[in-house]
């Protein structure tokens, strides 16, 4: 369509933009402008949690900003956490701690995310293709109970969590927690999901039905392979929410399954002016999603978008 | 017992059974499982209520007997749907595992927490679980607190559209003709991934320091002499929102942004020719266009906002004098430090039943409103 008209086209597309740049010239100025200040605004707190992490006492009271200009990088923060190079060998308490809260925090939000994408997809695609009765309810009423859990705050059901944690064992647990976990991410994992398959057309499905599939058979090989995108979406945005979540961790656990963020906030607790290593500590707990979020931002805005923009 | 194929149908010569009978067959088996699913369950839940009453003794140290049996009785339900049911029953065990999780996880709690809630119960007390009957409700209606909590909520769920005028410029900027758009997006996208708890730290406690902080010094150069930013009560909210806004506005940004690119192109084209300037455009075409996802993002962060604890829990503990206390911090702080159950489980349920009748208003209004706009 374009080859043959390309000529005029073009001609006119570049007067335009001549007679226009004048006149544009200032709002887009303006327009950059704001961009640099939200994005400064946005990503002034995490260069600085960095840098304080290699400062030593003199350089925060000052208020020194710019690595090897204003200060020099010293490894002391991370030396307290047993991460810097010359204590990276040697035996550390602190990064033992660390390690087991770094772990923790790894099993707690994958394991759960798993789980709720698990059976999240599966009534995702149940509430999508087939209408179901069940005493009152049908798929409408069904989607919504789901998502209702969505309002549930962890007040609510913190306690009542934590007696039957205690008689069934579960207190303190990996298990435990990422049960809880899985809860709080299921309504998003599946309305992710419906979305998902909403959009997958029907008739890939009903030529297998006949080529003699069963309907599982219709799901796992034809349906799962084409939304696998999404649920790696529904994956990252609950291991996400998962890797950050306080409320649930800090009550139902004490020492064996503590998580990250437990142990960053009982770390600030104590208002002291060891700012380096307060900082190592959360630089370390923010790396990890920080990079997903460099790295894997098309899926966690395609899970955020998904359902919400029609 | 063992079933042989007999032909039960009236023709004789059939000696295959047919699929009729095998459908019999299976479900007859269904049926069974499911039964004695059901009768294993009931037991182990009858053992375990002796166990505990004290009328037995076989050692059961806790209930999670009865956890596995649920799990047994799950998976059997599942597998008797298929046998009984066919391939109706193959449908249902799609969003079966679902919702016995949910139910399991979601209902037991929540009934038991309301029951909790009569009760007068301090964990540090040495005296038990005792029913108090309306006590605690009587006590909720007269602590300040909570009500001080209640209203602080307002104060937060209103901060929310302040936070949506913010995220929609924002998606107007990064939906304009630029060049790094992907920078931005990322670099904008970043504050969302960050745990609130290391936010805390990052800006309420160091950031805005009183002493060294790059926020409280930048604030002396302004000219600001005392840049305490959580010592009045009102400051203390303002610098809670705008960290909590810090956090979220890229949720709504990013929703926001999506909406605005599945705008049809053709609409701002015409817009354009019609020689509409960028406000009228944007008053006339894009916002109305809109809606429907503003709609959802704003009711989206309302019930989010509702929820609201962490950084409250860490940053200000809920002061200055409750300044900056939301309820869930506050019954945090009830459990936590006051080790007070009843009186706190209390103080959630009826915090439950406040959001649902406040966000069923909410989402009613919204269709209302969306009806009546269309």
């Amino acid at each position: 369509m374009a080859s043959i008209p390309y000529a005029p086209a073009g001609d006119e597309g570049r007067t335009n933009l001549w007679s226009r740049r004048p006149r544009f010239m200032t709002p887009s100025l303006l327009i950059y402008a704001a961009l640099i200040l939200w994005a400064f605004i946005s990503l002034f707190p995490i260069y600085w949690t960095i840098t304080t992490s290699f400062k030593t006492a003199v350089n925060v009271t000052q208020g020194h900003l710019i690595p090897f200009v204003d200060f020099t990088p010293d490894w002391k923060g991370w030396r307290s956490l047993g991460l810097s190079p010359d204590t990276i060998s040697a035996p550390s308490t602190v990064r033992d701690e660390f390690v087991r809260r770094f772990f923790n925090s790894i099993v707690a939000s994958a394991g759960a995310s798993f789980l709720a994408v698990v059976i999240g997809s599966l009534a995702a695609y149940g509430l999508s293709r087939f209408s179901y009765k069940f005493l009152w309810m049908r798929n409408k009423d069904i989607s919504f109970f789901f998502l209702s859990q969505l309002i549930l705050p962890p007040v609510v059901l913190a306690m009542p969590f934590l007696v039957l944690y205690k008689h069934l064992m579960l207190l303190d647990t990996l298990v435990g927690l990422i049960l809880v976990y899985t809860l709080m991410v299921l309504p998003i994992v599946i309305w992710i999901m419906r979305d998902q398959f909403d959009t997958i057309p029907l008739e890939l499905e009903q030529a297998a039905l006949v080529d003699g599939c069963s309907i599982w058979g219709a799901f796992l090989r034809i349906v799962l392979p084409i939304a696998l995108p999404g649920m790696v979406a529904a994956f990252i945005l609950s291991v996400i929410l998962c890797w950050n979540e306080y409320f649930f961790a800090a009550l139902l656990t004490s020492s064996n399954a503590k998580t990250l963020p437990v142990m960053v906030a009982s770390q600030t607790g104590s208002q002291g002016i060891n700012w380096w290593s307060m900082a190592a500590i959360a630089t370390a707990a923010i790396m990890p999603l920080v990079l997903v979020g460099i790295f894997l931002e098309r899926y966690i805005v395609k899970g955020l978008t998904a359902g919400a923009v029609k | 017992m063992s079933h042989t194929t007999m032909p039960a149908g009236t023709t004789p010569s059939s000696a295959v059974p047919d699929r009729a009978e095998l459908q019999l067959i299976s479900a007859r088996r269904g049926r069974l499982l499911f039964t004695a699913a059901t009768i294993l369950l009931l037991a182990v839940l009858a053992l375990q209520v002796l166990e505990a009453s004290g009328v037995t003794a076989i050692g059961l140290v806790s209930w999670r007997p009865l956890l596995f049996a649920y799990i047994l009785w799950a998976v059997a339900l599942c597998a008797a749907q298929i046998l009984i049911r066919g391939e109706d029953g193959q449908r249902a065990a799609f969003v079966l595992p679902a919702v016995l999780f949910t139910v399991a996880m979601v209902v037991f709690p929540t009934v038991f927490g309301l029951y909790i809630a009569f009760t007068d119960w301090n964990l540090s007390a040495a005296a038990g679980r005792r029913f108090n009957g309306l006590d605690n409700l009587r006590t909720l209606f007269a602590d300040v607190y909570f009500w001080n909590a209640l209203l602080n909520m307002v104060y937060y769920v209103a901060a929310v559209l302040v936070q949506y005028a913010i995220a929609f410029g924002l998606a107007l900027l990064l939906n304009a003709e630029i060049r790094a758009r992907k920078f931005f997006r990322v670099a904008f996208l970043l504050p969302l991934m960050l745990s609130p708890v290391a936010v805390s730290w990052m800006i309420g406690k160091s950031l805005m320091e009183y002493r060294f902080g790059p926020a409280a010094t930048l604030a002396r150069h302004l000219g600001w002499d005392n840049p305490a930013f959580f010592s009045t009560p009102w400051l203390a909210r303002t610098s809670i929102i705008a960290m909590d806004a810090w956090v979220s506005i890229p949720f709504m940004m990013i929703l926001l942004l999506a909406g605005l690119q599945a705008l049809p192109a053709e609409v701002k084209e015409a817009a354009k020719v019609d020689g509409a300037s960028g406000w009228q455009s944007f008053k006339e075409i894009t916002f109305p266009l809109m809606l429907p996802v503003s709609m959802t993002v704003v009711i989206l962060r309302i019930i989010f906002q509702l929820k609201l604890a962490d950084i409250v829990i860490n940053v200000t503990a809920g002061g200055p004098g409750g300044a900056t206390d939301t309820v869930s911090s506050f019954i945090f702080r009830e459990y936590r430090d006051r080790s007070n159950v009843g009186y706190g489980t209390m103080l959630a349920e009826f915090y439950l039943v406040v959001i649902i009748i406040f966000v069923a208003l909410i989402l009613k209004g919204a269709s209302r409103w969306m009806q009546r706009s269309n």
